[in-house]
């Protein structure tokens, strides 16, 4: 073998530089393998980055000094504080990016990152050597050593596009598939599914009429998704709203024989929080009309992202949808929208470091899955770089809790109950919420990220000098004001900003941002105190360990559907048994009375 | 839902002690339909009742078998029942002739109700219920057990959850797809959810706990020494169950015992008398008659008129004694525990009191586990409705589901998404 790295990331979209760059960051030698480097960090679809829950997990990567939230920053063209009115706990970032700038960005926080090497060139399969994966061979037959593997190919396992009753093979427009990759899973025998997706077509933003249509600026404040970041550094630029109408459904209904979704053609399972157009006007046939985003795609760039109108029906159809709707009348297509299947895994095979159970040292992370999006993917990255690292250099694993943060509720979710659909971050997924807050992310998780290493210089400071700070505040916060003290009096909603400064006027001192996270923990914190007991109730649990050789099957009384579900999932602890679906009190007093048995 | 066989078959007498008319044999497990193959030779029809002859030589009985394969039966298993006649012999050999048949035991108690729970027969509030049932003693309790077992409770759970579902899809929906116009900038109705569904949930809280149903109405019999407690104890639980004399101080510790009366279970206490004391054993005693006066649900006051707790039933005793005849101002009722006179009197006095704190006919008893979630509930919707933000009132409905499914031990996040998704037209 030529050449040999501590880990070998295959595939370079969104999971797999995250994961890169954290396990380089780990001090682990690491190649990049991806099949056209110009494309590393493309967004295949939307170009947007954050949302509700889906901000939770940019701002948890950017505390753990990952990519995606600099890059944000240094191509973001709109920001948007979703849920502004609402509570910060589920106020979602989210901004547009200039599409070269922002894979512009990730390329080059990856080829700045040291210990980290970028192959190009197209993964085929592995070297397992005495069970242990020992290295990837590519199409080309080059080989490459290494003692872990991260597995982040997205749609691209046996990918097939299918424009309108068109299929061919293909991972993204213009993108061949992956197919040896996905031979090589099904060998290793894991359980697999199929998925699909779709996007709109683009349109050329300079044949809108876009004073027919309403606009929506960008947010005048001037928050950032990294902390790391300042101010705008691109110029901000608004997006339309438009609608489609009765005559867009009436062309739908028209031509519903003509889209594979519905003529049987698509096997794979859709979101349902990101259907196609034909998908609402099927299911919703009483609505008037649904909402168009008109996105830009970027500052040098014409082209227009119309979100509402995802689509696989084909291009004629396509013409006369757009044609139909107030302001796109004379629209031109510029690349026509698509339905994507792939192939993905079941996550359930996967151990709570993203690691396949069966096969030590192969991770796996993104789309590959079961999930959709970007940040879901990122994240994964994250967490499976910083595994594979943790594996190769024989360092203990990094472990994400449910009541923690976001990543660790959607490890939690997807190693333990799989997926029936593309799964996408919710606020709603997260029962601890009111903790799990995207002002916090730092507090929460930088002092972990720094406690295995993966921190820069330059957060690091930052982040000492802000918990100093943060500290300070507090106590100016808990001093007894009469009956209660500052922090107490925040449950009160009138209870804000300014009373604080006529109450304690040293507070004006403190950073705003700082302030803000305070306020806002003093808000919920009776809440909080009362999530704390289930929060320690679940901890309980969650000691008792499962042993890897528990034999559900002996268990007396436990069902056929429970035994599935647990083998599948294979909890690595009764509080994670607990969350399996279906899986009722009895059956888990009778896991315990078992593994206390096999203990003894 | 396919069934996993568990290895072993169960079997047991599901009726009362014999002697008895007829004494029915339950066997449960992948071995049922073998065993009644061995036994008589044949299986009957799915759920027809078949005379059949169970043994050869010797034959043991003339019986009347039902099987109910699985997993449609109580225990989710193959499940065969023998109806004997209930003679002791009988019933002895029948149970001898299944023991000594390959993968068969005895089962123990309660296990039936176990494997039917953990076969997703019956849920947690259900379950609770049945082994109640099984257990039950009064006419009382056997109802309050059936409407449990029958699922009243847990059908009431489930109308509430769904009905809490709803109400959560909306601020859900709101909350986590607040760009999308299909979702309504309102709380969806929740507020018309919450206040008649808290008042459900707050008059099954006051229907009287079922421990008093299941355990029996606490009666504490209280006063100086000597006043004699002891006495009119074992006069109301009809035998020496105390030890009475004319010594003061000779109760030292609590004893208490078990009686039905008109269908009434009542659990008498007697305790030692009231008085300061240099004795250390007979203090913690007094301590101890002081705590069982506190919490009983009644207290039968042996002492002067003017000394006795609210509440209690002022009782004169002794009252065949020269010089006690009269009924003072004040008591209640003159009794003679020695003589009997006023004993009916005051045993219709308890029944009657007894009576207003049981749960009446078609009100549901809940167990503490029950009320403690219940109430947890409520306290939640309570801060539902007057939370000052959305994410406040979905916290606080979540509060309410969990606790409710801490009472039929069924949860998960995935019926709310489907709520939200079957009601909006979500996504871009
Ligand atoms: C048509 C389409 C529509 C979509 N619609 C939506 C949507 O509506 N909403 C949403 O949230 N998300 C959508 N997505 C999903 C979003 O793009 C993905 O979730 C996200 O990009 C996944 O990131 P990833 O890192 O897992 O994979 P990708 O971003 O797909 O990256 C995979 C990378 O792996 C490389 N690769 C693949 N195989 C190999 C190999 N064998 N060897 C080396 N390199 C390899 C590829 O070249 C690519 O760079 C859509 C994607 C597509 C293609
Ligand atoms: N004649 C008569 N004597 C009683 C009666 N009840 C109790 N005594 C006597 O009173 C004395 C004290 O009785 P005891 O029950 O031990 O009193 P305690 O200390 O209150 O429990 C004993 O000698 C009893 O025999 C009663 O109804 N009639
Ligand atoms: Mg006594």
């Amino acid at each position: 073998m030529s050449r040999s790295f501590d880990v070998i990331i295959v595939g370079g979209g969104h999971a797999g530089s995250e994961a890169a760059a954290a396990a380089a960051r780990m001090g682990a030698k690491v190649a990049l393998l991806t099949i056209r480097r110009d494309q590393i960090g493309a967004m295949s679809c939307n170009p947007a980055i954050g949302g509700l829950g889906k901000g939770h997990l940019v701002r948890e990567i950017d505390a753990f000094d990952g990519l995606m939230a600099r890059a944000a920053d240094a191509a973001a063209i709109h920001y948007r504080m979703l849920n502004g009115s609402k509570g910060a706990a589920v106020q979602g970032p989210r901004v547009q990016a200039d599409r070269r700038r922002y894979r512009a960005a990730i390329q080059a926080g990856l080829t700045g990152q040291e210990n980290l090497e970028i192959v190009e060139g197209e993964a085929f399969s592995f070297r397992i050597d005495g069970g242990n994966v020992a290295g990837v061979v590519l199409g080309d037959g080059r080989a490459l050593a290494c003692d872990a593997v991260v597995i982040a190919t997205g749609t691209f396992l046996n990918g097939k596009l299918h424009f309108g009753m068109d299929a061919k093979a293909g991972g993204r427009v213009d993108e061949a598939p992956s197919i040896g990759m996905a031979a090589q899973l099904r060998a290793l025998d894991l359980p697999m599914g199929r998925l699909k997706t779709g996007t709109p077509p683009r349109l050329d933003g300079r044949t809108i009429d876009w004073a027919r249509v309403e606009i929506q600026p960008s947010d005048g404040e001037e928050w950032t998704f990294s902390s790391q970041s300042h101010g705008r550094s691109c110029p901000q630029v608004a997006c339309g709203i438009t609608r489609t109408n009765l005559e867009t459904h009436q062309v739908i209904r028209d031509n519903l024989y003509r889209s594979p979704l519905f003529a049987g053609a698509i096997e794979g399972a859709g979101p349902r929080y990101c259907p196609s157009i034909e998908d609402k006007v099927v299911r919703f046939g009483d609505r008037e009309g649904h909402q168009i985003f008109l996105e830009p795609e970027g500052l040098d760039d014409h082209i227009v992202y119309p979100n509402g109108i995802s689509t696989s029906l084909p291009l004629d159809v396509q013409q006369q949808i757009v044609a139909s709707i107030a302001g796109l009348e004379r629209a031109q297509i510029v690349q026509q929208g698509y339905a994507v299947e792939y192939d993905h895994i079941d996550p359930r095979a996967l151990g709570p470091s993203l690691g396949l159970r069966d096969f030590p040292g192969v991770f796996c992370a993104g789309q590959i899955n079961g999930t959709t999006g970007y940040e879901e993917a990122a994240a994964q990255g994250l967490v499976a770089g910083l595994n594979a690292a943790a594996f190769a250099l024989g360092s203990a694993p990094v472990l994400f809790d449910r009541a923690e943060s976001y990543i660790g509720v959607m490890v939690d979710d997807l190693t333990l109950h799989g997926v029936t659909e593309p799964y996408r971050m919710l606020t709603a997924r997260a029962e601890y919420r009111l903790r799990l807050r995207a002002d916090n992310a730092q507090s929460r998780l930088t002092a972990k990220a720094m406690a295995i290493g993966v921190v820069g210089v330059e957060r690091e400071a930052a982040f000492v000098s802000r918990e100093t700070e943060r500290c300070e505040a507090r106590k100016l916060l808990d001093a007894k004001q009469g009956k209660r003290s500052l922090f107490e009096s925040l449950c009160f909603p009138d209870f804000a900003l300014p009373e604080l400064f006529e109450h304690q006027p040293l507070l004006r001192n403190i950073s705003s941002d700082v302030l803000d996270e305070l306020v806002n923990d003093g808000r919920y914190a009776p809440y909080v105190e009362r999530q704390q007991r289930e929060v320690l109730r679940m901890r309980s649990d969650e000691v008792v360990l499962i042993p890897d050789d528990l034999d559900y099957r002996l268990i007396g009384g436990l069902s056929n559907e429970m035994i599935e579900r647990l083998e599948a999932a294979r909890p690595t602890s009764l509080g994670a048994a607990g969350r399996v679906r279906g899986v009722t009190p009895a059956a888990l007093a009778a896991i315990l009375v078992r593994c206390r048995r096999m203990a003894a | 839902m396919k069934l996993v066989p568990t290895q072993e078959t169960i079997f047991a007498l599901s009726s009362g002690q014999p002697p008895a008319a007829i004494a029915i044999v339950r066997v449960s497990g992948i071995a049922a339909v073998e065993s009644l193959q061995e036994l008589a030779g044949r299986v009957p029809e799915p759920r027809i009742a078949t005379l059949m002859t169970l043994g050869r030589d010797p034959v043991l009985d003339r019986v009347l078998v039902l099987f109910f394969p699985g997993p449609n039966s109580v225990t989710g298993e193959d499940l065969v029942e023998l109806h004997l006649h209930g003679g002791r012999a009988v019933v002895a050999a029948v149970e001898a002739a299944l023991a000594a048949l390959p993968g068969l035991r005895r089962a123990e108690p309660g296990e039936f109700t176990r494997r039917a729970f953990a076969n997703g027969r019956l849920d947690l509030a259900e379950a609770e219920g049945l082994g109640d049932l099984l257990t039950a003693e009064t006419e009382g309790q056997r109802r309050n057990a059936m409407a449990l077992a029958e699922g009243t409770l847990s059908r009431a759970v489930r109308r509430w959850r769904a009905a809490l579902i709803d109400a959560a899809a909306a601020i859900e929906a709101r909350i986590d797809f607040a760009d999308e116009d299909d979702v309504p900038e309102d709380d969806g109705g929740a507020g018309a959810v919450i206040a008649p569904l808290l008042d459900e949930i707050e008059a099954m809280l006051r229907v009287p706990p079922a421990e008093r149903l299941r355990d029996g109405i606490r009666v504490a019999i209280g006063g100086p020494p000597n006043a004699g407690k002891s006495t009119l104890f074992n006069g109301l639980v009809g035998r020496e169950a105390a030890i009475a004399t004319p010594i003061p101080g000779t109760t030292r510790d609590l004893i208490e015992f078990p009686v039905q009366i008109s269908g009434m279970a009542f659990i008498f206490i007697d305790t030692a008398g009231l008085r300061e004391t240099e004795d250390f054993i007979e203090r913690i005693g007094v301590d101890r008659a002081q705590q069982a006066l506190d919490s009983a649900d009644i207290v039968i006051w042996l002492g002067e008129v003017g000394t006795a707790p609210g509440g209690a039933l002022h009782v004169h005793p002794r009252c065949d004694l020269p010089g006690r005849e009269g009924l003072p101002v004040g008591a209640d009722l003159a009794v003679s525990a020695t003589g009997g006179t006023g004993m009916e009197a005051l045993v219709s006095l308890l029944v009657s009191r007894g009576t207003s704190l049981l749960p009446r006919e078609g009100e549901i008893a809940l167990v503490q586990r029950q009320r403690e979630a219940l109430a947890d509930c409520a306290d939640s919707l309570k801060l539902a409705e007057g939370a000052p933000d959305i994410l406040l009132v979905a916290e606080s409905l979540r509060g309410a589901r969990a606790a409710l499914d801490r009472l039929t031990g069924q949860g998960g996040v995935e019926p709310l998404l489907d709520a939200i998704f079957s009601r909006f037209c979500i996504g871009k």
